[in-house]
């Protein structure tokens, strides 16, 4: 077995106030890094709040693959003493740390061989022409400075950012060249050592879209051809409807903020009904409310694809931070049975393609879809190659708008999917919650109820044999340990898996069907399995024991918000592979 | 062109024998025979209740949704296909307790759909509780020593909210209550028209004697487009004082009028498709 030493990533943190922009000085720096040839991720920890309270962003930076967040800092922005006081304890040697020089920093937290960046920051916003929303300005510039960066590309950024409003850009360029002139004046024997962002100009340079797991189901659904979307407000998915607000008009779909969550899955089942293709999305806490809803989707079997975006905590929980607690929810949720979907996506690609696909399998099997995704993924900027939609098709199913007056809804067949029409077509029919015959008519006799209810289930074994996806295995074939996860883990995992020669990792995405013999294989084979879960109870494992047999005993779980860390991961494959690293630094 | 057995399915109701809904079935099929309503232009929504039955006696495409949810359900169908004549059937437990906060909003929002609001004041599939609309101190099946709770009004509520048609009926004058649901139909805007529906097995106030007896029609000289007044009228209710009729009335947008991409073909007339969004990703570089 080798421990491969890691790889170059270069870890920025900028931390603030709520509203000191934070959020968008880090994206702009991941563009101006993606743009330069990096690959990205980014971390955001924040807190239910707007104004006041700790929002920082870290900003992981590799030219060779960076996957998930860091535990430690090589670069801090401290927009104000709450970042150096928080922060201090993660500056690995040789760190640099950026702030104001005159806003009386207080520095004594900070370890020896840590490189202090004092910088009038506010001064140089408004020389810049700005107040002091310009801070972030000058920090980007003096970041542009140490880095090696190339200025023109963050001035193209800004340009495109300011492009309707010629006198904030002036102010902006004028902020960013201040920082940029600042630390060549005065950092430059600093600089040296530190990580370039310098183009690699011997390879081509392939271009990368910066965005989160919000924004690519957003654009997953409108890439698929979604009509109508129907999402109330709630952290962590409000994203998905920021996006989908803004673009309605322009392709041609309805996005509605509905008066709660019960409505907005009503809404999107009534919309649904008539023809359209419908979503919402919600998390934990407005998936209670949508259960009912979840049920009559399955009853009348109308196509819903649904994303739930699972944050921490019952009860309000821990609005802003992450969790896979809802898994188990989501499989039961409802009572009685119907056929239900569930997928759950690991990283912002898969939520994009996982959306697209969501739609085409409420169309085919006329049954919600759930996708999970978590806070991580619904948050966190990743860089990604440009998604591919060539080989997609829009397939509505079993469909008809053609008039037949002897049409059934509700037809008994092999594969338990009938001929779904709409209203205003002609044909009449009743999607009917109640039990139903055929017709859609209301009816209790013992056979039809029997029969209706298998034809329903029926559609979970043709999903399993016609559509249904083998889970990822990443890693050699032949490993001393082997990871099993689901969901944003996947990206630490990943990363950690980068120095050790001798783990795979198996990625579950199918969650109902689930590919259980697929998983039994891989189980029997491994030598030694470890469960990785952000939830109390290990849910996946429930569900591998529930679905193979399998009991896997050995787990890493964790519930308290945050993310798994790729140092995290790496510590939990020393410590089941029987070693010790020292600093893991 | 509808007939009247064009409406019929192979279900005789089965409701009890003097229920208000029956005559309510009636005027509602009447108007659809006068008005053309098929199933190429309507679409009906029911909640639960005895009300919800009506979709199994009724030959028009049905959504047959949950207990108080039939308004969003509607609501979406309309958005979908704005061409469709959508008509949610509810009752005074589906739509003032379990469906409260849907009924208030999608008035305020105005949706161009029409509620038929089965008032009978109490639960009666649930064989006799109090509804939102029972009166203080009646006894029922979940008050044996009288109701503690203050009824709703819902005409009241729908003004309030922002309804632009409201209007009160009694199920067994058929000839009325189809020409209000006629009415209610046409109005761009959302429209509520509140039917006393006696039922006679668990309610013994509020019986077809006591409307017989205490209702009357506003007259011409009541003008609906006021709405200080419409409260005024809208709040009567008493012996010899319940006002029938169209209580309030006001031209306003409706909410899918008001939607760009709206205008011109209902959202479904153009077929689900994948989209080619390359400018929309190039902004995420």
């Amino acid at each position: 077995m080798i421990i491969m030493p890691r790889k170059n990533v270069f870890r920025l943190k900028i931390g603030g106030q709520a509203g000191q922009g934070v959020k968008s000085t880090g994206l702009t720096f991941a563009k101006f890094a993606s743009r330069s040839g990096f690959q990205v991720y980014n971390y955001v920890e924040y807190p239910s709040l707007i104004r006041g309270g700790h929002n920082v962003m870290q900003i992981n930076v590799s030219a060779t693959g960076v996957t998930g967040p860091s535990k430690f800092t090589d670069f801090l922005v401290a927009l104000n003493q709450d970042t150096v006081d928080k922060h201090a304890a993660e500056l690995v040697p040789g760190a640099f740390v950026l702030f104001d020089s005159e806003a009386k920093t207080d520095t004594s937290k900070i370890i020896g061989g840590v490189n202090l960046l004092p910088v009038p920051l506010d001064k140089l916003a408004h020389d810049a022409g700005g107040k002091d929303l310009l801070i972030n300005t000058v920090a980007l510039g003096v970041l542009a400075g140490m880095l090696s960066g190339d200025l023109e590309v963050l001035i193209e950024l800004a340009k495109q950012e300011y492009v309707d409003k010629p006198d904030v850009l002036k102010s902006d360029l004028a902020a960013i060249n201040l920082g940029y002139q600042f630390a060549l004046d005065n950092f430059s024997e600093l600089s040296s050592p530190i990580f370039k962002l310098e183009k690699d100009k011997t390879r081509p340079m392939e271009k990368r879209l910066v965005l989160n797991g919000d924004e690519a189901v957003a654009l997953g659904a409108i890439s698929a051809g979604m009509q109508f979307a129907a999402i109330y407000p709630m952290s962590p998915i409000s994203n998905i409807l920021h996006t989908l607000a803004a673009h309605q008009l322009e392709y041609g779909y309805i996005y509605k903020q509905p008066e709660d969550e019960i409505a907005a899955i009503n809404m999107a089942i009534g919309a649904s009904y008539a023809g359209a293709r419908s979503m919402t999305a919600t998390s934990g806490g407005g998936f209670c409310l949508m259960t009912e809803g979840y049920g009559l989707a399955g009853m009348t079997e109308t196509p819903l694809v649904i994303i739930e975006g699972m944050r921490a905590g019952p009860g309000t929980g821990f609005p802003t931070w992450s969790a896979q607690g809802d898994l188990q929810f989501v499989l039961h949720a409802h009572q009685d049975e119907f056929p239900r979907i569930v997928l759950a996506a690991g990283d912002v690609t898969e939520a994009f393609y996982m959306t697209m696909e969501a739609f085409y399998l409420a169309d085919k099997y006329q049954t919600p879809v759930v996708v999970l995704i978590d806070k991580n993924i619904c948050d966190d900027e990743e860089s990604v190659p440009a998604f591919d939609i060539s080989s997609y098709r829009v397939d509505r199913g079993k469909f008809t708008k053609e008039l037949d007056p002897e049409y059934k809804r509700y037809q008994l067949n092999q594969n338990g999917i009938s001929i779904r029409s709409v209203p205003g077509v002609g044909n009449f029919f009743i999607a009917n919650s109640d039990e139903h015959d055929e017709k859609g008519y209301s009816n209790e006799e013992t056979d039809n109820r029997n029969q209706q209810m298998t034809k329903r289930m029926k559609k979970l074994e043709t999903c399993e044999s016609e559509d249904m996806q083998q889970p990822l295995v990443f890693g050699p074939v032949d490993a001393d340990l082997s990871i099993i996860s689901w969901g944003s883990n996947k990206g630490s995992i990943l990363q950690a898996l980068k120095r050790f020669t001798n783990v795979n990792f198996l990625h579950i995405g199918w969650i109902n069907p689930f590919p259980s013999e697929f998983v039994s294989k891989f189980l029997a084979k491994a030598k030694k399995s470890l469960l990785v879960e952000c939830n109390y109870t290990s849910q996946l494992g429930t569900l591998i024991k529930e679905k193979t047999g399998f009991d896997i005993k050995e787990k890493a779980l964790k519930f308290d918000g945050r993310p798994f860390f790729v140092e995290d991961i790496e510590d939990v494959i020393m410590s089941h592979l029987g070693l010790a690293e020292g600093e893991a630094r | 062109m509808t007939n009247l057995a064009d409406l019929s399915t192979r279900f005789m109701p089965n409701w009890c024998p003097g229920c208000g809904n029956l005559p309510l079935w009636l005027a509602f099929k009447n108007a659809a025979v006068n008005e053309g309503w098929d199933n190429t232009n309507t679409a009906l929504v029911a909640g639960v209740g005895c009300h919800g039955h009506i979709v199994n006696f009724t030959k028009l495409t049905s959504f047959e949704g949950l207990h108080g949810r039939p308004v969003p359900v509607a609501t979406g169908i309309k958005l979908a296909n704005s061409r469709l004549n959508v008509f949610a059937f509810t009752g005074d437990g589906d739509c003032l307790g379990e469906g409260g906060n849907h009924f208030i909003h999608a008035c305020r929002r105005n949706h161009n759909i029409t509620i038929i609001l089965h008032d009978n004041g109490l639960y009666a599939l649930t064989t006799g509780q109090t509804s939102p609309v029972t009166s203080h101190g009646a006894k029922t099946k979940s008050t044996p020593f009288g109701n503690p709770d203050n009824p709703i009004n819902p005409l009241v509520i729908a003004i309030a909210s922002g309804a632009t048609f409201v209007a009160r009926g009694y199920a067994t004058d058929t000839a009325q209550l189809t020409d209000l649901i006629i009415q209610a139909n046409a109005h761009d805007g959302l429209s509520v028209v509140d039917v006393m529906q006696p039922c006679e097995t668990f309610n013994k106030s509020l019986t077809h004697t006591f409307y017989q007896e205490n209702t009357y029609y506003v007259d011409k000289k009541y003008d609906p487009t006021n709405k200080v007044k419409a409260f005024d009228k809208a709040l009567e209710f008493g012996l010899k004082k319940i006002p029938l009729g169209i209580i309030y009335k006001e031209n306003k947008p409706s909410y899918e009028s008001q939607i760009t991409h709206l205008q011109g073909a209902p959202l479904v007339d153009v077929p689900a498709d994948k989209r080619d969004i390359n400018a929309l990703f190039a902004s995420y570089l």
